[in-house]
């Protein structure tokens, strides 16, 4: 480990690159807590962002028009302005509005929800009002005949939802779901603009002490693109083993 | 003659004066018939006529407009009735199959015991088993509908009705998407359910397995019953000009 540290010391030394998350604990320590709140967030958002989904896509097929009327405001607020714009709105506007409480163990006023928090809270809402899309883009495109299959045999609404038209939606939104949670991914660094200490956050913490900004941005950018594909080729995978033979684009 | 089948006891199915209108069109007007236990009656006549309509107003699937459907003494156009209970009572094969596409012809075939009467699931294998077999298709227990023909999928579509031990076979056009081959795998079946005294209600084109199979043939135009009688009546010597006209078309 210590010639390992030594090393990364000596190319900066003979070359100028200074990677110093690997010689330096503490900022490795920042570079890593960075870099797990990152995965935490992309992790509790993408699950977040895929109930937000399934519950807007069921409402959606609501017999009750006002709740077909509020799901669409809902995307159309969350789809037609900028997720910047939305975070600031959550922490900023409505994190001010709410009444501040007692913290358990000072008993001094806090508020609410932290910034991590609300981060989470807009960047799901963000993510959800696309998933809702993309789940009933799914849904639509199960047939109205295999439905009515599933009611003549006595399924009820919801178990129709749940063991046909589930199944078979979810299958055919699979590669649309993984653009926009790759994409949700990325838009977790956004986090940023409100002092959530995430990846690009801990980044530039390290370069404005070591002024080695070009080898910050470089690692972060591996890290992003290390995480999605990992992500992506995970859905893949996923994809690969909900296939059903003779079903879908593999016929 | 045929007052003699009809006598033999209470008619498992009754329609009187059943209308059915979907906005400003009137599909059937005034439609009476009925149906005793273990007799097959076949519903021919020219496409529109509103025959599909019939069975799906039998298993609810339809509400009708105004008149009575009895199902085994259930009155069907109820607000209260039970459509479970009644869709447990009738089986319905439709034109396309519509199959689970994601689940295997055993899966196909189980799924409604297990889900809808909440029946043991071994038991329900076993059974299902036996159904397939039955239908000639042992060995393709595993497969899924796309890997099947359509002959085979129509098979596993009257297995996956039979499993819900209905009093009833409702069969909506079901060879009307075959080749002449696959097509005589289905007649077959359908046949040797017929003998075994199941009550069946087809709607078809084919006018020699008519002929074959029925106990009594309805001809409709229009959404009204022109003339009904036993296969030979109705479609060796018809009365009515309208069947005449029909019958020198399909023959």
């Amino acid at each position: 480990m210590e010639a390992f540290a030594d090393w990364f010391r000596w190319l900066y030394e003979v070359t100028g690159i200074n990677l110093t998350y690997f010689y330096d604990p503490f900022d490795r320590a920042r570079m890593l807590r960075g870099l797990l709140l990152t995965l935490w967030m992309a992790g509790v958002t993408i699950a977040l962002s895929i109930v937000v989904g399934l519950i807007g896509a069921w409402l959606q097929g609501s017999r009750f028009r006002w709740l077909r009327l509020a799901v669409d405001g809902f995307i159309s607020l969350f789809r037609n302005t900028p997720p910047l714009v939305q975070i600031y709105f959550f922490y900023f506007g409505l994190g001010y509005m709410l009444p501040r409480v007692p913290d358990v163990s000072s008993g001094q006023l806090e508020p609410l929800l932290s910034n991590v928090q609300w981060a989470i809270v807009s960047l799901s809402l963000f993510a959800g009002a696309f998933n809702i899309e993309i789940f009933r883009s799914g849904i639509e495109a199960v047939s109205r005949s295999t439905v009515e299959a599933a009611e003549s045999l006595g399924f009820s609404r919801w178990q129709t939802y749940r063991d046909v038209v589930l199944p078979l939606a979810i299958r055919t939104c699979l590669p649309a779901l993984s653009n926009n949670l790759v994409n949700l991914i990325k838009t977790t660094n956004l986090a940023y603009a409100i002092a959530v200490p995430e990846l690009m956050y801990a980044a530039k913490q390290i370069w404005a002490d070591t002024t080695n900004v070009p080898e910050m941005m470089i690692t972060v950018l591996v890290i992003y693109v290390a995480i999605a594909t990992l992500f992506a080729w995970g859905m893949t995978r996923l994809e690969r083993w909900l296939k059903v033979p003779g079903f879908g684009t593999g016929a | 003659m045929r007052s003699v089948t009809h006598a033999l006891g209470a008619p498992i199915v009754l329609l009187k004066h059943v209308c059915k209108r979907f906005g400003d069109v009137e599909v059937l007007k005034d439609i009476s018939l009925e149906v005793a236990k273990g007799e097959t009656i076949c519903i021919i006549g020219p496409s529109g006529s509103g025959k599909s309509t019939i069975l799906r107003c039998i298993n609810g699937l339809v509400p009708v407009t105004s008149g009575s459907i009895k199902v085994d003494g259930v009155e069907v156009n109820d607000p209260k009735l039970d459509t479970l209970a009644l869709r447990r009572k009738v089986g319905i094969v439709f034109q396309q199959y519509n199959l689970f596409p994601h689940k295997t012809a055993l899966q196909n075939v189980m799924m409604a015991p297990v889900t809808v009467l909440k029946q043991d699931k071994a038991e329900v294998e076993a059974r299902a088993l036996k159904l397939l077999d039955k239908v000639r298709l042992a060995g393709k227990e595993s497969s899924y509908p796309g890997e099947l023909s359509g002959g085979q999928q129509q098979r596993v579509a009257i297995a996956r009705s039979l499993a819900m031990n209905p009093l009833l076979m409702l069969f909506d056009e079901v060879t009307a998407a075959l080749d002449p081959e696959t097509k005589k795998e289905v007649l077959v079946t359908i046949r040797e359910l017929a003998a075994e005294g199941m009550t069946c209600i087809l709607v078809t084109h084919e006018m020699s397995f008519a002929r074959e199979v029925a106990d009594h043939v309805y001809f409709t135009d229009a959404g009204v019953i022109v003339e009904h009688g036993a296969p030979d009546e109705i479609l060796q010597h018809p009365k009515e000009p309208r069947t005449r006209a029909f019958l020198e078309q399909v023959l």
